[in-house]
Protein backbone atom coordinates (compact mmCIF):
# COMPACT_ATOMS: atom_id res chain seq x y z
CA UNK A 1 0.00 0.00 0.00
CA UNK A 2 1.65 3.44 -0.93
CA UNK A 3 -1.13 5.67 -0.24
CA UNK A 4 0.83 7.78 2.16
CA UNK A 5 -0.53 11.77 2.80
CA UNK A 6 1.52 11.89 5.79
CA UNK A 7 5.18 11.43 6.59
CA UNK A 8 6.25 10.63 10.16
CA UNK A 9 4.74 10.59 13.13
CA UNK A 10 5.81 13.96 15.76
CA UNK A 11 4.03 12.96 18.81
CA UNK A 12 1.50 10.14 19.77
CA UNK A 13 -0.88 10.09 22.88
CA UNK A 14 -2.52 7.15 22.29
CA UNK A 15 -6.30 7.36 22.99
CA UNK A 16 -5.89 11.19 22.98
CA UNK A 17 -3.75 12.82 20.23
CA UNK A 18 -1.62 12.45 17.66
CA UNK A 19 0.45 14.94 15.15
CA UNK A 20 2.44 14.04 12.15
CA UNK A 21 4.12 15.82 9.24
CA UNK A 22 3.56 16.26 5.28
CA UNK A 23 6.46 17.53 3.16
CA UNK A 24 5.22 18.63 0.12
CA UNK A 25 7.45 18.08 -2.63
CA UNK A 26 7.82 18.48 -6.52
CA UNK A 27 8.63 15.22 -6.86
CA UNK A 28 4.94 14.40 -6.26
CA UNK A 29 4.04 13.73 -9.82
CA UNK A 30 0.42 15.06 -9.47
CA UNK A 31 1.58 18.68 -8.54
CA UNK A 32 2.17 18.97 -12.05
CA UNK A 33 -0.68 18.44 -12.90
CA UNK A 34 -2.49 20.53 -10.06
CA UNK A 35 -1.90 22.75 -11.44
CA UNK A 36 0.46 23.35 -14.70
CA UNK A 37 2.78 25.98 -13.78
CA UNK A 38 1.01 26.51 -10.26
CA UNK A 39 1.63 23.46 -8.20
CA UNK A 40 -0.54 23.80 -4.83
CA UNK A 41 -1.01 20.88 -2.72
CA UNK A 42 -4.91 19.28 -3.10
CA UNK A 43 -7.41 20.12 0.08
CA UNK A 44 -8.60 16.75 -0.25
CA UNK A 45 -5.23 15.19 -0.13
CA UNK A 46 -5.24 17.53 3.58
CA UNK A 47 -8.31 15.69 3.99
CA UNK A 48 -6.73 12.22 3.52
CA UNK A 49 -3.33 13.27 5.31
CA UNK A 50 -5.38 14.04 8.44
CA UNK A 51 -7.43 11.05 8.36
CA UNK A 52 -4.74 8.82 7.99
CA UNK A 53 -3.46 10.78 11.45
CA UNK A 54 -6.57 10.30 13.19
CA UNK A 55 -7.37 6.75 11.83
CA UNK A 56 -4.10 5.42 13.13
CA UNK A 57 -4.59 6.81 16.26
CA UNK A 58 -7.85 5.40 16.86
CA UNK A 59 -6.86 2.21 15.51
CA UNK A 60 -4.12 1.76 17.67
CA UNK A 61 -6.28 2.29 20.65
CA UNK A 62 -7.88 -0.71 19.89
CA UNK A 63 -4.52 -2.34 19.15
CA UNK A 64 -5.21 -2.42 15.27
CA UNK A 65 -7.52 -5.31 15.50
CA UNK A 66 -10.64 -3.96 13.76
CA UNK A 67 -10.73 -1.90 10.02
CA UNK A 68 -10.99 1.52 10.95
CA UNK A 69 -12.89 3.64 7.46
CA UNK A 70 -12.87 7.51 6.95
CA UNK A 71 -16.84 7.68 6.79
CA UNK A 72 -17.74 11.29 6.97
CA UNK A 73 -15.99 14.78 7.42
CA UNK A 74 -19.17 16.80 8.64
CA UNK A 75 -16.78 20.43 8.76
CA UNK A 76 -13.86 21.23 6.93
CA UNK A 77 -12.68 25.23 6.28
CA UNK A 78 -9.47 25.86 4.84
CA UNK A 79 -7.50 29.00 5.32
CA UNK A 80 -5.07 28.78 2.59
CA UNK A 81 -3.24 26.55 0.13
CA UNK A 82 0.10 24.31 0.85
CA UNK A 83 2.19 24.64 -1.86
CA UNK A 84 6.00 23.08 -2.70
CA UNK A 85 8.93 23.23 0.34
CA UNK A 86 6.23 23.91 3.13
CA UNK A 87 5.88 21.44 5.59
CA UNK A 88 2.58 20.76 6.81
CA UNK A 89 1.86 19.99 10.60
CA UNK A 90 -1.24 17.56 11.08
CA UNK A 91 -2.65 17.44 14.67
CA UNK A 92 -5.12 14.99 15.84
CA UNK A 93 -7.38 15.06 18.71
CA UNK A 94 -10.06 12.38 19.76
CA UNK A 95 -13.48 13.70 20.87
CA UNK A 96 -14.70 10.30 20.93
CA UNK A 97 -13.52 6.42 20.35
CA UNK A 98 -16.55 4.22 20.37
CA UNK A 99 -17.49 0.60 19.44
CA UNK A 100 -19.06 1.22 16.49
CA UNK A 101 -16.76 4.57 15.39
CA UNK A 102 -14.81 7.67 16.69
CA UNK A 103 -14.31 11.13 15.73
CA UNK A 104 -11.69 13.55 15.95
CA UNK A 105 -11.20 17.28 15.75
CA UNK A 106 -8.22 18.01 13.50
CA UNK A 107 -5.81 21.07 11.90
CA UNK A 108 -3.33 21.57 9.55
CA UNK A 109 -0.74 24.10 10.36
CA UNK A 110 2.22 25.47 7.72
CA UNK A 111 4.84 26.77 10.81
CA UNK A 112 2.05 28.66 13.02
CA UNK A 113 0.03 29.51 10.70
CA UNK A 114 -3.43 27.51 10.40
CA UNK A 115 -4.05 26.02 7.12
CA UNK A 116 -7.14 24.37 7.20
CA UNK A 117 -9.76 22.74 10.67
CA UNK A 118 -12.02 20.44 10.11
CA UNK A 119 -14.19 17.14 12.37
CA UNK A 120 -13.04 14.14 10.74
CA UNK A 121 -15.64 10.56 11.88
CA UNK A 122 -14.51 7.24 11.19
CA UNK A 123 -16.63 3.94 10.99
CA UNK A 124 -15.28 0.50 12.78
CA UNK A 125 -16.14 -2.42 10.11
CA UNK A 126 -17.16 -5.16 12.15
CA UNK A 127 -17.96 -8.70 11.32
CA UNK A 128 -20.40 -8.14 9.17
CA UNK A 129 -19.15 -5.98 6.79
CA UNK A 130 -15.66 -6.43 7.34
CA UNK A 131 -15.88 -10.31 6.43
CA UNK A 132 -15.34 -8.37 2.73
CA UNK A 133 -11.45 -7.53 2.64
CA UNK A 134 -11.39 -4.21 1.57
CA UNK A 135 -7.89 -3.93 3.52
CA UNK A 136 -5.55 -5.87 5.73
CA UNK A 137 -5.73 -4.05 9.73
CA UNK A 138 -2.45 -5.24 9.53
CA UNK A 139 -1.49 -2.67 6.85
CA UNK A 140 -2.35 -0.05 9.00
CA UNK A 141 -0.20 -1.47 11.87
CA UNK A 142 2.81 -1.57 9.21
CA UNK A 143 2.37 1.86 8.38
CA UNK A 144 2.24 2.91 11.79
CA UNK A 145 5.69 1.61 11.96
CA UNK A 146 7.05 3.38 8.50
CA UNK A 147 5.77 6.24 10.18
CA UNK A 148 7.27 5.78 13.26
CA UNK A 149 4.35 5.79 15.36
CA UNK A 150 5.78 3.27 18.00
CA UNK A 151 9.10 5.51 17.90
CA UNK A 152 7.48 8.31 19.50
CA UNK A 153 4.06 6.85 20.89
CA UNK A 154 3.10 6.56 24.44
CA UNK A 155 0.29 5.13 26.40
CA UNK A 156 -2.48 6.72 28.45
CA UNK A 157 0.13 6.26 31.52
CA UNK A 158 2.85 7.65 29.41
CA UNK A 159 4.78 4.56 29.10
CA UNK A 160 6.50 3.48 25.59
CA UNK A 161 3.70 2.86 23.18
CA UNK A 162 4.33 -1.13 22.29
CA UNK A 163 3.89 -2.36 18.67
CA UNK A 164 1.10 -5.25 19.12
CA UNK A 165 3.33 -7.41 17.10
CA UNK A 166 0.53 -10.14 16.92
CA UNK A 167 -0.08 -9.53 13.58
CA UNK A 168 2.78 -11.33 10.80
CA UNK A 169 4.69 -12.62 13.44
CA UNK A 170 7.76 -10.47 12.34
CA UNK A 171 7.54 -7.61 14.98
CA UNK A 172 9.60 -8.27 18.21
CA UNK A 173 8.50 -6.52 21.13
CA UNK A 174 11.80 -5.86 22.66
CA UNK A 175 13.07 -4.31 19.04
CA UNK A 176 10.38 -1.78 18.03
CA UNK A 177 8.91 0.87 19.58
CA UNK A 178 11.44 1.55 22.01
CA UNK A 179 12.86 5.16 23.45
CA UNK B 1 -32.58 18.34 35.12
CA UNK B 2 -32.96 21.01 31.76
CA UNK B 3 -36.25 22.14 30.54
CA UNK B 4 -38.18 20.66 27.45
CA UNK B 5 -36.76 23.68 25.42
CA UNK B 6 -33.73 23.46 26.50
CA UNK B 7 -33.29 20.01 25.25
CA UNK B 8 -34.58 20.80 22.35
CA UNK B 9 -32.21 23.65 21.64
CA UNK B 10 -29.23 20.75 21.97
CA UNK B 11 -30.82 18.54 19.76
CA UNK B 12 -31.85 21.23 17.51
CA UNK B 13 -27.99 22.30 17.28
CA UNK B 14 -26.41 18.65 17.31
CA UNK B 15 -28.44 18.20 14.10
CA UNK B 16 -27.10 21.28 12.66
CA UNK B 17 -23.85 20.37 13.28
CA UNK B 18 -23.69 16.89 12.14
CA UNK B 19 -26.51 17.26 8.69
CA UNK B 20 -25.90 20.46 7.94
CA UNK B 21 -29.03 21.98 8.05
CA UNK B 22 -30.15 25.34 9.05
CA UNK B 23 -31.64 26.14 12.17
CA UNK B 24 -35.47 26.88 10.99
CA UNK B 25 -35.32 23.57 9.38
CA UNK B 26 -34.95 21.48 13.08
CA UNK B 27 -39.01 21.44 13.57
CA UNK B 28 -40.16 18.98 15.96
CA UNK B 29 -42.45 17.54 13.17
CA UNK B 30 -39.21 16.97 11.05
CA UNK B 31 -37.89 13.00 10.17
CA UNK B 32 -34.33 12.97 10.45
CA UNK B 33 -34.40 11.16 7.08
CA UNK B 34 -37.15 12.17 5.21
CA UNK B 35 -36.71 16.06 5.53
CA UNK B 36 -33.50 16.70 6.97
CA UNK B 37 -31.65 13.93 5.12
CA UNK B 38 -29.63 12.57 7.53
CA UNK B 39 -28.33 8.97 6.05
CA UNK B 40 -26.66 5.67 8.39
CA UNK B 41 -23.23 7.31 9.01
CA UNK B 42 -25.29 10.25 10.22
CA UNK B 43 -26.65 8.06 12.94
CA UNK B 44 -23.22 7.52 14.51
CA UNK B 45 -22.46 11.18 14.57
CA UNK B 46 -25.45 11.93 15.88
CA UNK B 47 -25.16 10.15 19.21
CA UNK B 48 -21.84 11.02 19.37
CA UNK B 49 -22.98 14.56 19.49
CA UNK B 50 -25.97 13.83 21.86
CA UNK B 51 -24.04 11.93 24.38
CA UNK B 52 -21.83 15.01 24.53
CA UNK B 53 -24.31 17.80 25.04
CA UNK B 54 -25.85 15.69 27.33
CA UNK B 55 -23.09 13.69 29.32
CA UNK B 56 -25.11 10.40 29.00
CA UNK B 57 -24.50 6.67 27.25
CA UNK B 58 -26.27 5.88 23.68
CA UNK B 59 -25.61 1.71 23.40
CA UNK B 60 -25.95 0.97 19.56
CA UNK B 61 -29.64 -0.08 19.29
CA UNK B 62 -31.14 1.88 21.68
CA UNK B 63 -32.04 5.02 19.69
CA UNK B 64 -33.04 3.00 16.53
CA UNK B 65 -32.96 -0.61 16.50
CA UNK B 66 -31.92 -2.42 13.89
CA UNK B 67 -31.01 -5.46 15.67
CA UNK B 68 -35.09 -5.80 15.50
CA UNK B 69 -35.29 -4.99 12.03
CA UNK B 70 -32.46 -7.39 10.76
CA UNK B 71 -33.54 -10.20 13.18
CA UNK B 72 -35.76 -12.86 11.38
CA UNK B 73 -38.15 -13.46 14.48
CA UNK B 74 -39.50 -10.08 13.82
CA UNK B 75 -39.22 -9.18 9.96
CA UNK B 76 -40.79 -11.89 7.16
CA UNK B 77 -40.56 -10.56 3.32
CA UNK B 78 -39.72 -7.22 4.28
CA UNK B 79 -42.35 -6.56 6.93
CA UNK B 80 -42.06 -6.12 10.16
CA UNK B 81 -44.56 -8.98 12.40
CA UNK B 82 -46.73 -8.30 15.25
CA UNK B 83 -43.90 -9.73 17.06
CA UNK B 84 -41.63 -7.79 16.13
CA UNK B 85 -43.91 -4.61 16.14
CA UNK B 86 -44.52 -5.38 19.99
CA UNK B 87 -41.22 -5.44 20.53
CA UNK B 88 -40.23 -2.16 18.99
CA UNK B 89 -42.94 -0.39 20.88
CA UNK B 90 -41.41 -2.26 24.43
CA UNK B 91 -37.77 -0.42 22.48
CA UNK B 92 -38.66 3.12 21.64
CA UNK B 93 -41.73 3.67 23.87
CA UNK B 94 -40.41 7.35 22.72
CA UNK B 95 -41.45 7.27 19.40
CA UNK B 96 -45.26 6.56 17.71
CA UNK B 97 -45.41 3.36 15.82
CA UNK B 98 -48.94 3.75 14.56
CA UNK B 99 -48.42 4.83 11.39
CA UNK B 100 -45.96 2.29 10.51
CA UNK B 101 -47.98 -0.36 11.93
CA UNK B 102 -50.38 0.73 9.63
CA UNK B 103 -48.24 -0.93 6.77
CA UNK B 104 -44.72 -1.84 8.26
CA UNK B 105 -42.40 -1.83 5.92
CA UNK B 106 -38.89 -2.21 7.05
CA UNK B 107 -37.03 0.26 4.45
CA UNK B 108 -39.83 3.00 5.61
CA UNK B 109 -38.92 2.68 9.30
CA UNK B 110 -35.69 4.84 8.68
CA UNK B 111 -37.65 7.78 7.96
CA UNK B 112 -40.40 7.37 10.95
CA UNK B 113 -38.25 9.09 13.82
CA UNK B 114 -38.76 12.79 14.13
CA UNK B 115 -37.06 15.62 15.87
CA UNK B 116 -39.35 15.18 18.96
CA UNK B 117 -38.94 11.71 19.34
CA UNK B 118 -35.37 12.36 19.86
CA UNK B 119 -36.46 14.73 22.44
CA UNK B 120 -39.00 12.47 24.22
CA UNK B 121 -36.08 9.85 23.72
CA UNK B 122 -33.38 11.97 25.87
CA UNK B 123 -36.11 13.56 28.25
CA UNK B 124 -36.54 9.83 28.95
CA UNK B 125 -32.89 8.54 29.25
CA UNK B 126 -32.31 11.86 31.37
CA UNK B 127 -35.04 11.27 34.33
CA UNK B 128 -33.46 7.70 34.66
CA UNK B 129 -30.09 8.87 35.09
CA UNK B 130 -31.29 11.94 37.19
Amino acid sequence: MRWYWIDRFLEFESGRRAKAVKNVSLAEDHLHDHFPGYPVMPNPLVIEGLAQTGGLLVCEYNQFREKVVLAKVPKARFHCLATPGDTLTYTTTVDYIRRDGAMVTATSHIGDRLQAEMEIVFAHLDGELGQKTLFDPASLLQMMRILRGFEVGHAADGSPLRDPAWVGGEADPEQSGTT
Amino acid sequence: MPTKDEIFEKIRDALVEALGVDDDEVTPEATLVGDLGAESIDFLDIVFRLEKAFDIKIPRGELFPEDVLTNPEYVHDGRVTEAGLAELRSRMPFANLDEFAKNPIVQDFGSLLTVADMCRFIEGKLELTG
